[in-house]
């Protein structure tokens, strides 16, 4: 029998990794002592008001955002974390979901707006859209240490990866799912590319891009509790400290904060998305 | 008239062939293969084959044919929303098949104003921002644009509904959206992409008329795609018959209608004439009112009154024809004296069958006010059918004959 030799496959992403981190870390270690200072000064900022006032100023802009349930909501939600001493974590986890969301959409939907006009750009992004959102969450943790070195922000840097895909997905699935009609429209009565992307196709694309961001911010804030780990702090480490002492009744505590949370952000980004179309229509 | 108007689009060996290797379908296209043997044997689709023909400036020219004849394919041509494999477009002498994007762009901001047949109105913007549209991609100051859209919403009537939004308007009404987006722009030449065929008929034929009307006045060039014969015969200065990518026969609708110049066209035509089709049984009026021989004079002018008529047919009890019954000769009756209207019956306009066409009414009827009685087999009064009732019949029935057609093809 003829012994076909292992591929090296570990080996060469290793040495691509070290590559990168050669040449790079000095870099990403600046970033990341930047971004690190801007996110403690984020979650000290909110600290500074008291918990209640905080409490109340969220549930006036959930209000507004996602009228008078979702107001309530928070309101309760958050005066039961306060009571459970979760406060501070909880803001911490605000904090990076809202960091990395900006992120992952920031390149995302450029990203989802060059697929939908390119099917060479759709042939390129969507396979390495598959791979990111099947590959385990957790391997994204490894190569995001040597980068950013343990902390929030190799945290956030996993955690853009892993909530990106939906932005980039669903961008481009709202503006493929303009009517041909329109977009033939538009282009009958001589618009530039740029015009018709901006005056037909996102516009119509919005309600489904609010929906990708939707999807962004929930798997934020499933990746940056999975990212207490690599030192993340927030609600995920207290998740992971009841593990580590075997506290069931803490670890649940800290779970319900993370559904509110996620409640939370879920009805207001809702209530933005309904109210977008609502507005012009 | 066609010889002293000028040319607006002069197109020559226009093709269209949809598909990756569109040559080899020239090349059989060029021996003459049809569209479905083409499309068997490369897997290329013809939409358009060889068409040359010149819109002139000023006119209605029709595109017409049944869905996948190609028309919709020809149209987009013209501004190029579909890439024409060959030939030229000559628009005012310029060739915009070689234009590059931006020339081509210019093109269609200034030249073309086009109408969409399921309307394709943006839903995020209000009445007064589609058709503003146009002009706002073009770079009109918003105060300025305004202004031009209002004037193009007053053509159309519509000047009360600029903040709605699409979503508000009936069909009839989003499609006036959908015209005055296009003039808004001042287009030389409105392409009218099966414009009215999402309608329902009775809004269709009004916004025929007033097509016809506001072409009455703006005089602009338009080229008006549809399947329906009836809207072809009714708008087209000219008239294109199109089947199988190619042109069949251009002409106006008369020369069309007396000279069909293939088998196709004139089974097309053949469905036409309506007033071979309908007959007296459709258009017939009952007779509400009618006189029986044993009334007087008097009962007679009474029942006339009563239904506003100045003749009546007279039956007898058992509702079998007897002739017909005026008011002057009622009336010279009671001043005689008469009680009987048996002296005064008249002959009047010979009795048709219910299944007489109607064409076969007009001799008839064209010479007199008096309606014409429709009896069944036995000779029994079923109906009248007056001038006006016949010429109604006659215009209800154009318009929604031509979807029938549709449907069954």
């Amino acid at each position: 029998m003829i012994e076909i030799p292992r591929l090296p496959l570990a080996a060469w992403i290793d040495n691509g990794l070290e590559v990168l981190t050669d040449h790079f870390a000095t870099a990403t270690k600046i970033v990341s002592d930047v971004m690190e200072n801007g996110i403690d000064n984020a979650v000290d900022g909110l600290m500074w008001l008291p918990p209640g006032v905080t409490i109340l100023l969220f549930a006036l802009l959930a209000w507004r955002l996602a009228g008078v349930h979702t107001a309530l909501l928070s309101l309760f939600g958050f005066a039961l974390l306060w009571n459970l001493g979760l406060w501070e974590p909880t803001l911490q986890t605000l904090v990076l979901v809202l960091i990395a969301t900006f992120v992952a959409v920031a390149i995302g939907t450029p990203l989802g707006v060059i697929a939908a006009l390119s099917s060479t750009a759709y042939r390129v992004v969507f396979p390495v859209l598959d791979f990111m959102q099947t590959m385990p969450a957790f391997v994204y943790l490894i190569p995001a240490i040597p980068f950013f070195g343990l902390g929030p922000v190799a945290a956030v840097f996993s955690t853009v990866i892993f909530a990106m895909p939906p932005a980039i997905r669903l961008t481009t699935l709202g503006i493929r799912q303009v009517p041909a009609d329109l977009v033939e429209a538009a282009d009958a009565f001589g618009s530039t590319r740029w015009q018709k992307l901006t005056k037909v196709q996102l516009p119509l694309a919005v309600p489904t891009i609010m929906a990708g961001i939707n999807q962004t911010i929930m798997l934020a804030l499933s990746m940056v509790v999975i990212a207490a780990m690599i030192g993340a702090q927030g609600l995920g480490g207290e998740v992971w400290r009841a593990i580590q002492r075997n506290e069931a009744g803490m670890g649940f505590e800290a779970g319900i904060a993370v559904v509110v949370l996620a409640m939370v952000l879920d009805r207001i980004t809702q209530g933005i998305a309904r109210r977008k179309p609502g507005t012009a229509g | 008239m066609p010889a002293e108007q000028s040319v607006k689009i002069a197109v020559r060996g226009l093709t269209k062939v949809f598909g990756d290797s569109p040559e080899h379908a020239q090349a059989l296209l060029r021996q003459g293969a049809t569209k479905q043997a083409i499309f068997e044997k490369t897997g290329q689709a013809v939409g358009v084959a060889d068409a040359s023909f010149d819109v002139h400036e000023g006119e209605i020219l029709v595109v017409m044919g049944l869905s996948g004849s190609g028309k919709s394919s020809l149209i987009r041509c013209l501004n190029r929303l579909n890439e024409p494999t060959s030939g030229e477009i000559l628009i005012d002498g310029q060739d915009i098949v070689g234009l590059n994007r931006h020339a081509l762009l210019e093109v269609r901001r200034r030249k073309f104003g086009m109408v969409f047949q399921h309307f394709a109105l943006f839903p995020h913007r209000t009445i007064r921002e589609n058709v503003e549209y146009g002009l706002e991609i073009q770079g009109m100051a918003p105060a300025e644009r305004a202004e031009k859209a209002l004037t193009a919403l007053k053509q159309v009537g519509l000047e009360g509904w600029a903040d709605a939004t699409p979503g508000q308007l009936s069909g009839g009404m989003q499609q006036r959206v959908g015209l005055a987006r296009a003039l808004a722009v001042d287009p030389d030449v409105l392409l009218m992409d099966e414009a009215f065929s999402a309608l329902d008929p009775l809004i269709r034929r009004d916004m025929q008329q007033e097509l016809v009307a506001l072409q009455s006045r703006l005089q602009k060039t338009i080229v008006f795609i549809t399947h329906d014969l009836d809207e072809a015969l009714f708008l087209g200065n000219r008239i294109i018959l199109m089947k199988d990518a190619r042109i069949e026969q251009v002409g106006t609708a008369e020369e069309i209608l007396a000279n069909p110049a293939t088998a196709y066209v004139e089974r097309f035509v053949a469905e036409v004439d309506k007033t071979k089709l309908l007959t007296a049984s459709a258009v017939m009026r009952r007779a509400r009112s009618v006189a029986f021989v044993t009334d007087g004079p008097r009962t007679v002018l009474r029942k006339m009154e009563d239904e506003d008529l100045n003749c009546l047919c007279v039956v007898e009890s058992d509702f079998r024809l007897r002739g017909i019954v005026c008011d002057d000769a009622a009336l010279a009756a009671v001043q005689r004296g008469e009680t009987s209207i048996q002296g005064i019956i008249a002959p009047g306009v010979p009795a048709v069958s219910l299944d007489t066409p109607i064409r076969d009414l007009f001799g008839p009827l064209a010479q007199t006010t008096m309606p014409a009685p429709v009896v069944d087999e036995d000779g029994k009064l079923k109906g009248v059918v007056v001038r006006a009732s016949l010429l109604q019949g006659l215009a209800e029935s154009t318009g929604d004959t031509g979807e029938i057609q549709e449907e069954a093809a």
